[in-house]
């Protein structure tokens, strides 16, 4: 370990990143919980006692050491069905999320670079798809073209995309004024070199936020179809569907339906929790970043609001 | 001392006056006409939503048991014979003077299936706005009073907890709590017997609406805590309490009516936002709303309806968004000198 002049260690990697986490308090047990419950969803279908899709009693048995909490509509294992129920909600979310923010980023750096009518015609487009009502009308095309993933997928990307866009914008606005992209032009470096060299690495902070606010908002809106019974497969198991198939045996067997929601719920607020102090910590981005993202979950700026769109304080469900 | 600022204010004022009127002006027609743009982009969308179909709509509709003299009534009822612009012209048309058409499941007047549930719809908006916006700002004012103290972090916890949660998540937690599991108080269902008012039985409202003000609690709990802790931070309520003025005179003449102008743009947009989210609240409690409406015809693959009441709900927002933006900008008018320029 490096010893500085007056004798203190000099910051080490682990230092730094313990700091870090330290300094994000309560979002370190909402990552915690988070990363808990996304490693259940994932590793679950392995450790379910029984398939998902097994019969092992009469509808709405109680819980019993056979079936740990109970049996849902079917009389299928509630536990095991708790377990595999993830996969396909926090998957498709995850897609979802993935595609929706590299498109808003893309979009963001290329009007906040390009600025001019590229920027304009861009970003008057952008105001419209969010003065939408995005999620009733993804519950439109759902109905209509049918419970497709793909569809799914693809309609919760597009709701995140102009927001996301709005926010890289302004941050991309701000890093194209520093003197270093001036320097980079003046010597004739291509303009994708300057985006993806110089600009881009000065979004990571944001764009972290971004990532862990959307992925929230992601599962609500899914899960919520899942429950309007509007996911694919409905063999397939899912939180959402579970709540609702189970909904009629709510006096019998409350785990059913109670098991699926707690999972959600604290699934959400950890995410929503880590996200929130993740964009308050500092240290973590440019203070400029910081202040963008909180600005853009509160839009008091009477910016076009098409209500943040899920709901970190602007929500955007079905 | 007060005065000097406000002769400077003034003077400031007098200069840019025409210039921010005209601006504001500018501003608010330009936003009208996005309004008005979004509005007609919606209505495509919509109508070119059921072209998507696989086959055609009158297909759909039928299904399996299609007759060809079936097909080519409902494609007639449906206008399908036309060509694609007239028949957008036919549906607008149609909606615009009050005729949207008739049902495909059962050939009642489409209008007659929707407007009781917009009524019921309504009710329990209002009725959400009425319990849940005071609680809310009051809260805020509270937790901004008391920032940073553990009223305020106790409360901002909660808030920042429940802004995560799904709607179906908090409304099946409240059945769970008041309805089932733990208490017995209240109905989990909303049963309405046909052809009765909501209002008649006025417990089946307390879920849907609890549901709803916990909802948007957070939003609007968040937006007055942050705008009234800007504004005491600010330099003439420094000056107000170096003169000695009384803290609740303070608060209540001072802060309040400045920091309360965001938030009255924040409960437009939270409206707004509740005109989506009540179609989630409605269906967990099986309340006879716009809502539940449009997934009952979702399933059934009544199109008309489902046209009517994504449009109704569609305008809903639409209006409300630009009633935020252009309410915003009136309240702080120096906005539309830079803010709107530079976007």
């Amino acid at each position: 370990m490096a010893i500085d002049l007056n004798g203190r260690s000099a910051p080490s990697l682990i230092g730094t990143c313990w700091r870090w986490f330290r300094d994000l308090k309560a979002g370190a047990a909402g990552l915690v919980i988070g990363l808990l419950i996304i490693g259940g969803a994932i590793f679950g279908p392995f450790l379910a006692p029984v398939p998902p899709t097994d019969f092992v009693g009469s509808p709405f048995d109680l819980p019993s050491p056979y079936a740990l909490l109970g049996t849902d509509f079917m009389g299928r294992d509630v536990f095991s069905r708790v377990l595999s129920g993830g996969v396909q909600v926090l998957g498709l979310s995850a897609v979802a999320t993935v595609a929706g923010v590299l498109i808003g980023t893309l979009l963001g750096i290329i009007c906040g670079y390009l600025k001019g009518k590229t920027d304009d015609v861009i970003m008057r487009l952008l105001d419209v798809a969010m003065a939408f009502p995005q999620t009733v009308l993804a519950l439109l095309f759902v109905s209509i073209v049918g419970p497709k993933l793909w569809l799914i997928a693809l309609l919760v990307a597009a709701i995140h995309a102009p927001q996301v866009a709005r926010v890289m914008r302004s941050v991309a606005l701000r890093v194209s004024e520093e003197d270093y992209i001036r320097y980079a032009e003046a010597i004739g470096v291509s303009t994708t070199r300057i985006i993806t060299r110089e600009i881009l690495p000065n979004l990571a902070a944001p764009l972290m936020v971004e990532l862990g606010l959307r992925f929230s908002y992601s599962i609500a809106l899914i899960a919520g179809l899942g429950f309007l019974g509007l996911m694919a497969d409905p063999s397939v198991p899912d939180w959402g569907m579970m709540i609702n198939e189970n909904r009629i045996g709510l006096l019998l067997n409350p785990w059913a339906v109670a098991a699926p929601v707690f999972i959600l719920a604290v699934l959400t607020i950890g995410t929503n929790v880590f996200t929130d102090s993740l964009a308050r910590t500092k240290r973590a981005m440019p203070a400029a970043a910081a202040d963008d993202i909180i600005s853009d979950e509160m839009p008091a700026n009477g910016q076009v609001a098409g209500f943040g769109n899920g709901h970190g304080a602007g929500r955007g469900k079905v | 001392m007060e005065v000097c600022v406000a002769i400077v204010t003034t003077q400031e004022k007098s200069s840019g006056t025409a210039k921010a009127q005209h601006q504001l002006l500018r501003f608010a027609v330009r936003r009208v006409c996005l309004g008005a743009l979004t509005l007609f982009a919606v209505c495509v969308v919509v109508f070119l939503a059921t072209q998507v179909l696989p086959g055609d709509a009158a297909q759909a509709v039928l299904g399996r048991s299609a007759t060809p003299a079936r097909l080519q009534e409902i494609r007639t009822q449906l206008h399908l014979d036309q060509p694609l612009m007239m028949q957008f012209w036919t549906w607008v048309s149609g909606i615009l003077t009050g005729d949207p058409g008739r049902s495909l499941v059962n050939g009642t007047q489409v209008s007659d299936f929707v407007y009781p549930r917009v009524i019921n719809s309504a009710v329990l908006l209002l009725l959400t706005s009425v319990v849940s916006f005071p609680v809310s700002i009051i809260l805020g004012v509270v937790a901004a009073l008391y920032a940073g103290r553990f009223m305020d972090t106790g409360i901002s916890i909660v808030a920042l907890s429940l802004a995560a949660l799904p709607e179906f998540v908090v409304g099946i937690l409240l059945i769970l709590l008041l309805s089932t599991s733990v208490f017995h108080l209240l109905p989990a269902v909303s049963l309405v017997p046909p052809g009765s008012s909501v209002l008649q039985n006025p417990i089946i409202l307390v879920m849907p609406v609890l549901t709803l003000s916990v909802v948007c609690f957070p939003y609007l709990f968040r937006m007055t805590r942050a705008s009234v802790i800007e504004v005491l931070g600010s330099e003439y309520i420094e000056m107000a309490r170096l003169k000695g003025v009384s803290t609740p005179r303070l608060i209540f003449v001072h802060a309040l009516p400045n920091a309360l102008a965001p938030v009255v743009q924040v409960i437009a947009l939270t409206l707004a936002y509740l005109a989506g989210g009540v179609v989630l609240v409605e269906f967990v409690f099986g309340y006879p709303g716009v809502g539940q409406g449009l997934l009952d015809s979702i399933v059934a693959r009544d199109i008309p309806v489902i046209q009517l009441i994504v449009l109704l709900l569609a305008a809903v927002y639409v209006l409300l968004n630009l009633t935020a933006d252009l309410i915003a900008v009136l309240l702080t008018p120096k906005m539309s000198a830079h803010q709107w320029q530079s976007t």
